[in-house]
């Protein structure tokens, strides 16, 4: 056993077969099917609207299928870029310890990004 | 063969290596629309936080986007989005394991690269006309 390609701490962790890869995977995959019309459709949003005065947009944004398509679409575009970003991560930071803190920043500009925008839809469609 | 300091494992080729080609360039540019796309998700959020604040918060938003640099940006987020879509498309259909010859791949890389194009011309198109 000592050709085998495992680094040591990789035969410690005994990850590698299936244990947390294939949701990775998976849900990566699933948000992809689901961004594609809902990327369309927060283009097509954003197209209609980009140049309109602030009540015309705040109108838009607050009509219920507006409103729910661009939540979606910020809920399936925040999971999949996070997982994506941590891939590339992965490849590209070799010390352990600066790649862990790659993936902690990682997680939370997706948080902030999925926060900040959840509550200004919400604002914009409840008011005050 | 490059091996990986510690460890001793092999290490796989890297870019330099290969001839470019088209095929390649879409490889690079699904992962560079991605990160780029993961910044762009900045304009979103800063466009959706401006309409929440107020009058405002918007103007300055669109003093920032509508002006010929600031649309250049957003063109290239619409392209990259529309590109990575594409890709991601293909990468979806690989995964099924159907296309995956060098004949598919070529063919779906020019279609998936022109509709990018069209997708984001038409979109601005648009954009333009209900400005
Ligand atoms: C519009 C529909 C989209 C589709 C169909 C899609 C599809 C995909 C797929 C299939 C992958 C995996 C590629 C691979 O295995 O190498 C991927 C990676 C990625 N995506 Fe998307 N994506 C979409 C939108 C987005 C958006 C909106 C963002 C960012 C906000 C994003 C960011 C990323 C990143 C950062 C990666 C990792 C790139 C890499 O590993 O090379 N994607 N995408």
């Amino acid at each position: 056993m000592s050709q085998s390609l495992k680094t040591p701490l990789g035969k410690v962790r005994g990850l590698g077969s299936a244990k947390s890869g294939t949701d990775h995977f998976w849900m990566q995959r699933l948000t992809a099917i689901a961004n594609v019309p809902l990327a369309v459709a927060f283009v097509i949003l954003l197209a209609l609207t980009i140049g309109k005065p602030h009540a015309v947009q705040a109108a838009t944004l607050a009509n219920p299928i507006a409103a729910i398509l661009v939540l979606l679409f910020v809920v399936a575009g925040v999971w999949h870029m996070r997982l994506g970003m941590q891939v590339v991560i992965e490849d590209y930071v070799p010390n352990e310890g600066r790649r862990i803190a790659f993936i902690v920043i990682n997680t939370f500009f997706a948080a902030v990004v999925a926060v900040a925008s959840i509550y200004a839809v919400f604002k914009i469609s409840f008011g005050a | 063969m490059a091996s990986n300091g510690s460890t001793g494992r092999p290490l796989s080729p890297h870019l330099q290596v290969y001839r470019f080609s088209l095929l390649m360039a879409l490889s690079i540019l699904h992962r560079a629309t991605g990160i780029a796309l993961y910044l762009g998700t900045l304009i979103v959020v800063w466009w959706l936080v401006a309409v929440a604040s107020g009058p405002a918060a918007l103007a300055f938003w669109q003093m920032v986007f509508l002006n010929p640099l600031g649309l250049l940006v957003l063109f290239g987020y619409t392209w990259a989005l529309f590109h990575h879509m594409m890709g991601g498309i293909r990468h979806l259909v690989w995964d099924t394991g159907a296309r995956l010859d060098v004949a598919s791949a070529k063919s779906t890389a020019m279609f998936s690269t022109i509709a990018a194009f069209a997708l984001t011309i038409l979109v601005w198109i648009v954009a333009f006309m209900v400005r």
